[in-house]
């Protein structure tokens, strides 16, 4: 028997991923999702970082087609990117199977927002598997290929940031599965979506749906916790964990497949219950669909859609309490470290009183006391967009002022179709776009990217030079210049750039100081002596 | 596979700043704890907070743990690493529960600078029932071999403070 382990919940799918028979794992970091594929890497699994969510959804697609089993991971904001494989795979079906492994961060730990993916499960048609703790991570893991291979559908396994990062007991189940090997079976009519053929496929998704219904009826992954019949809680993910804590004497339904949900079961559950609540975590995602079905459950009040639940917050909505939450401490806000090359390049930025359309990385914390040198950020790759709507229609003075400013991996994820618009629809006065390069994924613990010249095991790769792509696109001024020992040309540069009507980008290129040290050991040359690689 | 503890729930928080090994020190405690066969759930945020902001990781054990957080005012033992960071985390106290502050620490006592996470793990270790060769296990095995010795000893330098934390 194996041992068990004090796993978190990311490396808890990692290791149900390998045991599963996953032949690829391909995703891109994102805080709370990055440790599955560097952990899934670690135990031997083929995994690799995609320049963004998309193109890793649509590898891990090919690979399921193939016949094999495949999963995505990603952040919640990143099922957006890849909400166009979503849709439509969901309609082609796959072969072999294909999980996308989605950590939302209800509270925004680290993230843009805090959009409840399950939202995507129903508009998408694709189960949804939520664990609550790190052995459900493992076991739902399991579970979500094995509901994936049955029904040749793409299932959605649902994290939280509180699943993902808590680290608990998992005892792993022996029985690892053999992969079958991959095989191409032409399928035109089932993968090649026209509208013919999709139509047809689309009434073949919804009888899939109603038999993944039936099936999480009765052989779902749903329990009832018993307790006092009056009190009858329905609840799923890590909510459950706060709701038995909260409430130890009540009747729980815990749910782990929240889409397609088994009404009957739920129904049956609240018939009689004299006091019924739904403990979820974000959207009432569940209430709406019990209520819709009949089920008489209340909403909670709408601050509780807001920042992640907590025992104290859960028993607040058992026992009806209005009262004022106690605000909690803010604590000290991050910043970027001290001399961190960003910095240099956002000190210049704020001396010309730039307005700053930003991006999302490490840099975004520039936005914040002392330097407040970023006046936007939206989402992965809007800076360049968004920098060049201000110069449309600003008038000039302000215009001029515009200044786009996008990170390494960032600007390889989502940047290269702004300078094709940049390009192809350039403002009257021009434009300028830089890229801070600290040759590293940095906030969420400096991963590769196309640019660094290393994949996620930090092997070598082809190297992606981005002041080449940007000149081959047709920038007019594309200049390299080192943030802290060319701080006085990088100055210079930039206000001669703001000054002509022309299109200038200027790469800032100096590695990030946390990840200096591992750069230069991976970009030491291979030791000749013995032939290996002096990297480490 | 060891015998579970039945022992009631016991909650410890490390709070400190992005950088100062709050999540190494909170890896080590939870493997020593679920080496002794307690049933354990360590809970942390990575991401922005570990730049430089606020960083605090809860560890709960007992018999079986459900919420990963502690909730307000169950903490037994608060370990803060940065004193600025005290207030903050005061309400999670239990009443009766024990504070250890890293300004009971002699910084030039300590064989590095950066090892104050681990002698802070031995100044909680004089209130909790696990072998010290435990202890010393888990830390060896959390660091590259360059930093085992330096890191058991600074344990041991927090091990053997007079006054090792403060009952509230």
């Amino acid at each position: 028997m194996s041992h068990r382990q004090l796993l978190s919940g990311n490396e808890a799918v990692a290791l149900g991923a390998l045991h599963v028979g996953c032949a690829r794992g391909t995703g891109y970091p994102g805080t709370p999702s990055t440790e599955i594929l560097e952990r899934f890497d670690e135990l031997g699994g083929e995994a690799e970082w995609a320049p963004n969510e998309k193109v890793a959804a649509e590898v891990a697609l090919g690979v399921a087609f193939a016949g094999v089993r495949a999963m995505v991971t990603m952040k919640h904001v990143g099922l957006n990117v890849a909400a166009d494989v979503l849709f439509t795979s969901a309609y082609s079906g796959v072969q072999g199977a294909l999980v996308f492994v989605v950590a939302d961060d209800p509270g925004l730990a680290s993230s843009q927002d805090e959009q409840d993916t399950r939202r995507y499960g129903i508009a998408a048609g694709v189960p949804i598997i939520e664990p609550a703790d790190s052995q459900e991570a493992y076991d739902y893991t399991r579970l979500a290929f094995t509901v994936s291979a049955r029904w040749k559908t793409p299932v959605i396994l649902r994290l939280t940031t509180r699943v993902s990062h808590t680290a608990a007991m998992v005892q792993p189940c022996d029985a690892a599965e053999t992969p079958p090997r991959p095989h191409f079976v032409r399928d035109i009519p089932g993968r090649v979506m026209i509208p013919g053929h999709a139509r047809i496929k689309h009434r073949a998704l919804r009888s899939k749906l109603a038999e993944i219904q039936k099936w999480n009826e009765t052989e779902g992954p749903n329990r009832i916790l018993p307790g006092a019949a009056a009190v009858g809680i329905v609840t799923c993910g890590v909510a459950s964990q706060y709701a038995r804590e909260a409430a130890p004497e009540a009747t729980v339904l815990k749910l782990g497949m929240t889409y397609p949900l088994p009404f009957q079961t739920i129904l049956g559950f609240l018939k009689d219950k004299a006091k019924r609540f739904v403990i979820e975590e974000n959207d009432p995602f569940l209430v709406e669909q019990i209520r819709a079905a009949g089920g008489d459950v209340p909403w909670n009040p709408e601050a509780f859609r807001m920042g992640e639940l907590n025992v104290a917050r859960v028993k607040r909505i058992l026992t009806h309490d209005a009262s004022p939450e106690p605000v909690a401490p803010r604590g000290k806000p991050p910043c970027l470290c001290p001399g961190c090359p960003h910095a240099y390049v956002f000190e210049i930025l704020k001396k010309h009183d730039c307005i700053v359309a930003g991006d999302i990385g490490c840099y975004t914390l520039a936005a914040l006391p002392p330097l407040s040198a970023m006046d936007s950020q939206i989402c992965m790759g809007a800076s360049i967009g968004v920098g060049l709507g201000l110069r449309h229609v600003l008038p000039e003075a302000e215009a001029r002022r515009v200044v786009s400013v996008i990170g390494d991996s960032t600007f390889l994820h989502s940047g290269l179709t702004g300078v094709a618009e940049m390009v192809w629809n350039p403002p009257p006065f021009g434009h300028v776009l830089i890229v801070l390069d600290n040759q590293t994924t940095a906030m969420t613990g400096q991963q590769e990217n196309p640019a660094t010249g290393r994949r996620l095991d930090h092997t070598p790769s082809p190297r992606i030079r981005i002041e080449e792509v940007i000149a081959a696109m047709g920038v007019k001024n594309v200049l390299t210049l080192n943030p802290v020992r060319q701080a006085v040309e990088l100055d210079a540069a930039l206000v001669k750039a703001l000054q002509t009507n022309e299109l200038t980008a200027i790469v800032a290129r100096q590695p990030c100081l946390l990840a200096a040290r591992q750069i230069r050991a991976a970009e030491q040359p291979s030791c000749v002596a013995c032939g290996t690689g002096a990297g480490g | 596979m060891k015998t579970m503890k039945t022992d009631p729930t016991r909650n410890i928080r490390i709070a400190g700043l992005g950088g100062m090994g709050i999540l190494t020190s909170s890896q080590v405690l939870a493997e020593v704890l679920f080496e002794a066969g307690y049933d354990v759930k360590k809970a942390e945020v990575h991401g922005m907070a570990q730049r430089g902001g606020s960083v605090a990781s809860d560890i709960r054990f007992g018999r079986h743990i459900l919420s990963p957080m502690i909730p307000d005012g169950e903490t037994d033992f608060l370990l803060i690493l940065a004193s600025e960071e005290i207030e903050m985390h005061r309400p999670a106290l239990r009443p009766g529960g024990v504070l250890i502050d890293a300004r009971a620490f002699d910084a030039a006592a300590l064989p590095n600078r950066k090892s104050l996470n681990i002698a802070m793990l031995g100044a909680l270790s004089r209130h909790l029932d696990i072998p010290v060769d435990a202890w010393h296990r888990a830390i060896r095995a959390a660091f590259p071999e360059k930093l085992r010795d330096l890191n058991v000893q600074a344990f041991e330098t927090g091990r053997n403070l007079p006054k090792p934390g403060d009952t509230l």
